[in-house]
């Protein structure tokens, strides 16, 4: 293949990379108003009465906005699918606050200093409420986070407002008590994974304005082009033909930016004074007003037969959903539906859970979505099995693993298309020297060297619901234009997708044009997440792209006086097979499309899929642990990947160590904290800390290539399920070196010197 | 107040508010290359140079660059190009939101530093942070632009 | 949001105390780093670039280090990475990165008494004085427990001598605050312990220093000087680490910062 499989730098790499002013702030006119947001100091509250008399006054205030201004419809900012499974429990601006950081006014000036004092000058009366902080309290706590009547759902997802319930699930397959009963060995774990900020270096930002017929343009940092259009339709209760989404280069999402965080802030600007408006949060108000992962408590039970054979799964979540419920629902289920899947020996498995609203910044979506926090537990639950019966993990894993062809129990029979987990086991021990290291060694001066491992899937795009639809046009100058709705947020993916067809097409990349992330001008697409786009915008692109070759190629054969069959692409031209005729296609479409041909060609696809096949990686950490400190340092970080045929080995190798070392991160330092008031204490860079380039070690990645038969080229996804090994690799790592097993995230080291004091 | 400066090597006047910052400034006059990513000086992202010495420009007030120096990448667009060039064959440019600040900090390191270690580089370099990549591809850019051998 | 009305760079030292002293809110620039996340208005700002204070030199026995000096001067300095076995350069090493380090000031840092610094551990565990212009010439330990007061910090005085010395920390990751740092010096036989980030300002293991002064430096009295000066000293807890860890740290990290101050001492004899 000529493009597929190549490393090919990225179509706007060198752009982004030297400094062009390609992102949504670079492309705001000057004279845009700057929006700034009012507060709430309080975890829960109701306004009496707010004050803007004084600020209204001031002088280069254009507008202040309140919720008395606002619609009254509620909706969700989770970038999901219309119906979207995420309650409808929010309004612009709401009368009761629900989290230190919630929302209280809107405030536009011409320039930040003025907007800035005007916030100042406005005055809250707050009725204080009693919040609910402790998410394991949530459930029946006399506070009721949501008592609100016009609180709805389009499907049941297991709300019950009153008990703080947003969602709940279950799913069983067999009898798991009278499974347990049989098992020889019996593991039980309690997990915390916490909350995890996105901290993408780019924070949320939107620019709006009205275009030539009054409509609301939006251009936003955002993966989600096509929900917020229809976000900001509810929420502002204006037709969505009114509005155009467009994303331009985004400075980073990782799931932050599928939720609509600041869109509609600027948009009710906009429409309220007709004039450009601009909003960017700062560093503090991303950490602190957005979303994060969701905090959970996981109760893992597993049972397995002498010979390690894992015949029952028992999982109970209890996840934060913080003041809002978006992704809440969707996040929960994933935590089985991305982990269960990996065993397939078993004979029951059940998982059980709720999301529950507390007033805390809400979670939402976010890179591994539930996977990250159910990989964590049941990995970590898989160790400690793997020690019970004296075996080694990577033996369990092998033992118990699903393979090709095969069905696991919540599957509803669905074939396993593609899989190399059990390469990826072989090849992660050889590059991480399993054989000599596992569990650990003395290394002198008080520290010990060891290995631990786990694995992990996700999904590619979400079956049976994600769609995306490619459009492939030639163009009059025998150029190429291919539009997609994909949102390229750094991933690659317009590079992807020109990959791909110029695979088809049998051009050169540089001769296609790609246009993307347009309301108005990109066919349909969810946006990039729930690692979909490779996978199933890829599908389009090649569908599209194969039905505009056979276009090219029947038109090529009237002009060429052949038939269609006879006909064969030459570089930039249509020949026939035998050779001796050739148009090019540039002549090929001046003819077609100009003047008298009348004929723009154009390939169409529109692609769902039926299953979501997953990726694998298997992860293994070397760590070194100071044995009088408890401080832990990561050596080596190995992470063995099947995203089925790699597309791009270069994008894939970096999607695969960014990921990495945002799950070290996850696993070593990263927290999200709050004071006993609510109040989020890790607002910066200096009290978040994520990982700096001497915080991971040496990352290594490697892949394990498997062919996905209902792929594009046999690709799988691979995004997400990068972000899921280290947490439960470096625990195990950890606790082989010291025999302290950290259950609640972050390992730090003063947990592990606990744990020594204590063993 | 007015400040005169040599951007990028041309002698230019501005008008600055008392407690502007450096980094705003140069937006402001469209050197939109120049990012920010926080507000408490450990991203980054804002390093431009002020007299040749790498600087975060988002911590500095311009009335105290008056008489000096400064360079955006914009400035050094034949070395950026170069090293960018490597950055994005190994597709370590992801989002690319952290690359201009990153790259102002590699040239000046190239410019300090004598065949640095890969420690040297890495400390050097820790103060920019990048949530995309994971920093390994960044570094194997910085080596293969330095000829680091593979040690 | 960080304001000032008014900037100012004066010629001399006496205008800059004047302005300084003139109004409450007017406030000296170091790098601006950590002023800019406070929300403090400032009244006038008083920069004091003109003045030449940014310089190490030796002169009469003495290092002399101005209040203007980057961080990044003192991680570089040829000579300060050889004297006191790089201890100075060691201790700012690790603050955030390079372009921070060429913008943050000695002065400020010293002066400011920051509980989590690093460098005010260092140079503790020296023969240091710190230079004010209003209270004159004095020791640092002296400043640092002199109630605060509105002053310049003019200069840094480290004293040129046979000092070996070593500087440790823990981080919970590579860019934080430290969770404890500990500087361990010896000049002749005389042994000075520092501990800071206790997170409270560094401060000196008197009666450790002391009894390791007087031992011979057998493996138990130096487990039990690191324990005396867990003892002797208070910590408290934060988000960076509880009191009890921080104490069991300092005992870990005195003890491994005199070994190595030993070690030093033995591959220049
Ligand atoms: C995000 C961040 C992380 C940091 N991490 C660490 C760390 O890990 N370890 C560590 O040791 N330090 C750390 N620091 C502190 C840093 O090293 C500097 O000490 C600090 O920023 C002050 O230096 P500055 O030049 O920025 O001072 P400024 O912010 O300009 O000033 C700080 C204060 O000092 C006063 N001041 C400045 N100069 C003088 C003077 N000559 N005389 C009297 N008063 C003066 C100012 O009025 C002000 O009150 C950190 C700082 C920040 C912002
Ligand atoms: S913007 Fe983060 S260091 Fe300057
Ligand atoms: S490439 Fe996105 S932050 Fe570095």
């Amino acid at each position: 293949m000529k493009s597929v499989g190549q490393s090919i730098r990225k179509i706007d790499g060198m752009a982004i990379a030297t400094g062009k002013p390609v992102y949504t702030q670079d492309l705001a006119t000057p004279n845009a108003l700057v929006v700034k947001i009012l507060r709430s100091p309080h975890a829960f509250a109701k306004i009496n009465s707010i004050d803007i008399s004084r600020a209204e006054k001031m002088e280069g205030v254009e507008c202040i906005i309140t919720f008395k201004d606002v619609p009254a419809g509620r909706f969700t900012l989770a970038g999901q699918s219309y119906p979207e499974p995420s309650p409808y429990d929010r309004l612009i601006l709401d009368e009761m606050v629900r989290y230190v950081g919630d929302e209280v006014a809107i405030v536009a000036a011409v320039d930040e200093k003025t907007a800035f004092q005007a916030l100042k000058r406005i005055k809250v009366d707050y009725e204080v409420l009693e919040p609910v902080l402790d998410f394991e309290q949530a459930v029946g706590h006399s506070t009721v986070v949501h008592p609100e009547e016009d609180l709805s759902c389009n499907f049941d997802i297991g709300l019950q407002k009153e008990k703080n319930v947003a969602s709940s699930f279950t799913e069983e397959v067999g009898d798991v008590e009278e499974e347990f009963k049989r098992c020889d060995v019996v593991v039980e774990g309690v997990y915390y994974p916490q909350a995890q900020s996105h901290a993408m270096m780019e924070t949320y930002r939107a620019y709006t304005y009205l275009d030539h017929t009054g409509r609301l343009v939006v251009v936003s940092s955002t993966q989600i082009p096509f929900h917020i259009r229809r976000q900001l339709a509810r929420a502002l209760q204006i037709p969505a033909s009114k509005i155009r989404v467009m994303k331009p280069r985004i400075g980073g999402g990782f799931g932050g930016k599928q939720t609509g965080s600041v869109e509609v802030f600027t948009a009710i600007v906009t429409l309220k004074t007709g004039k450009p408006a601009i909003i960017t949060y700062d560093r503090k108000e991303t950490f602190s007003c957005t979303t994060s992962r969701h905090a959970m408590r996981l109760k893992v039970k597993l049972g397995a037969d002498r010979e390690g054979l894992i015949r029952a799964i028992d999982m109970e979540v209890l996840s934060d959903t913080g003041a809002y419920g978006e992704h809440a629902a969707t996040v929960l289920s994933c935590v089985g539906h991305y982990t269960l899947p990996l065993y397939n020996k078993t004979r029951a498995v059940r998982i059980t859970g709720n999301a529950v609203y507390t007033n805390k910044m809400p979670a939402g979506a976010f890179r591994g979505y539930g996977a990250t926090q159910g990989t964590f537990a049941l990995e970590s639950t898989v160790n400690s099995l793997a020690e019970q019966l004296g075996l080694d993990p990577t033996e369990v894993r092998l033992k118990n693993i699903s393979k090709e062809g095969e069905t696991f129990l919540t599957g509803q029979g669905v074939l396993l298309g593609s899989t190399s987990l059990d390469r990826c086991i072989r090849k992660g021990k050889e590059l991480i020297g399993w054989q000599d290291k596992f569990p650990s060694r003395e290394i002198g001066q008080n520290k010990v060297r060891a290995v631990g491992m786990a694995v992990t899937m996700q999904g590619s795009g979400i079956a049976n619901i994600g769609t995306a639809s490619i459009e492939i046009r030639l163009n009059d100058d025998g150029n190429v234009t291919l539009l997609t709705g994909a949102t390229d947020m750094g991933t690659g993916c317009d590079t992807i997708l020109s990959q791909m067809a110029a695979e088809i097409l049998e051009i050169p990349m540089e001769n296609i044009i790609v246009s993307a992330g347009d309301t108005d001008t990109s066919p349909f697409d969810p946006g990039s997440y729930a690692s979909s786009t490779t996978y199933v915008a890829g599908t389009a692109t090649i569908k599209a792209a194969t039905e505009l070759k056979k276009k090219i190629l029947e038109q090529g054969a009237k002009f060429l006086g052949v038939s269609p069959e006879d006909a064969e692409m030459n570089g930039l031209a249509v020949r026939s097979v035998s050779g001796e005729q050739e148009i090019g296609l540039a002549k090929l479409a001046e003819l077609t499309i100009l003047g008298a041909g009348k004929l723009q060609l154009v390939g169409y696809a529109t692609h769902g899929s039926e299953v979501s096949p997953p990726p694998y990686v298997a992860g293994f950490a070397e760590v070194e642990v100071d044995q009088e400190t408890g401080k832990v340092e990561l050596i080596d970080y190995v992470a063995v990947v099947d995203c089925g045929t790699v597309i791009n080995p270069n994008l894939a190798r970096m999607q695969a160590e960014g990921g990495i070392a945002q799950g070290i991160g996850m696993a070593l330092y990263e927290e999200v904290r709050y004071d006993e008031l609510g109040k989020m204490a890790t607002n910066s860079f200096m009290q978040y800390k994520i990982p700096c380039r001497k915080d991971i070690g040496k990352v290594r990645i490697a892949f394990e290539e498997s062919f996905e038969p209902t792929g594009p080229f046999g690709a799988k996804s691979i995004g997400e399920v990068v972000a899921n090994t280290p947490s439960p690799a470096i625990v195990h790592a950890v606790y082989n070196a010291v025999g302290v097993k950290i259950n609640h995230l972050p390992i730090t080291s003063e947990k592990v010197f606990l744990g020594m004091q204590k063993s | 107040m007015q400040i005169k400066v040599t951007i990028n090597d041309k002698l230019v006047t501005w008008d600055v508010e008392k407690d502007e910052f450096l980094a705003d400034t140069l937006r402001s006059h469209g050197f939109l290359s120049v990012k920010k990513a926080c507000e408490t000086s450990c991203c980054g992202l804002c390093t431009v140079w002020v007299d040749d010495k790498s600087v975060l420009s988002c911590s500095i007030l311009s009335l105290r660059v008056h008489g000096k120096k400064i360079t955006t990448i914009e400035g050094v667009p034949k070395e950026a190009e170069e090293f960018a060039r490597i950055l994005t064959a190994e597709g370590a440019e992801q989002c690319g939101f952290c690359s201009p600040g990153f790259i102002m900090n590699v040239l000046a390191m190239k410019n300090e530093l004598v065949n640095p270690s890969e420690n040297e580089i890495i400390h050097y370099l820790t103060g920019n942070l990048c949530r995309c990549t994971g920093y390994m591809g960044q570094l194997r850019a910085v080596k293969t632009y330095l000829g680091v051998v593979e040690g | 949001m960080f304001t000032l009305v008014d900037l100012v760079q004066p010629d001399n030292l006496a205008e800059a105390y004047q302005i300084l002293s003139d109004k409450r809110n007017n406030t000296i620039l170091g790098g601006c780093a950590f002023l800019k996340m406070g929300s403090k208005r400032i009244g006038t700002a008083i920069d004091l670039t003109n003045l030449n204070l940014s310089y190490i030199r030796e002169q009469a026995g003495f290092i002399e280090i101005g209040a203007m000096t980057s961080l990044r001067e003192i991680e570089t300095h040829t000579q300060l990475r050889e004297y006191f076995n790089g201890v100075l350069p060691k201790s700012v090493h690790n603050i955030i990165g390079v372009q921070f380090r060429n913008g943050v000031t000695v002065g400020a840092s010293v002066y400011s008494k920051y509980g989590f610094s690093d460098l005010i551990t260092a140079l503790l565990a020296l023969d240091t004085e710190v230079e004010l212009y209003k209270g004159g010439r004095m020791l640092l330990v002296d400043f640092l427990n002199k109630p605060h007061e509105k002053d310049i910090l003019v200069k840094v005085w480290v004293k040129k001598n046979n000092r070996k010395a070593a500087y440790l920390n823990l981080r919970k990751s590579a860019s934080d605050y430290a969770v404890i740092n500990v500087a361990v010096s010896k000049l002749d036989d005389q042994w000075t312990i520092v501990v800071g980030a206790r997170p409270s300002k560094a401060a000196i293991a008197v009666r450790a220093s002391a009894a390791l002064s007087k031992g011979k430096l057998s493996v138990e009295e130096i487990e039990g000087a690191a324990q005396r000066a867990a003892e002797e000293l208070s910590f408290g807890t934060n988000a960076r680490g509880t009191s009890e860890y921080r104490k069991a740290l300092c005992q870990v990290l005195v003890k491994r910062g005199i070994m190595e101050v030993l070690h030093a001492n033995q591959s220049d004899n």
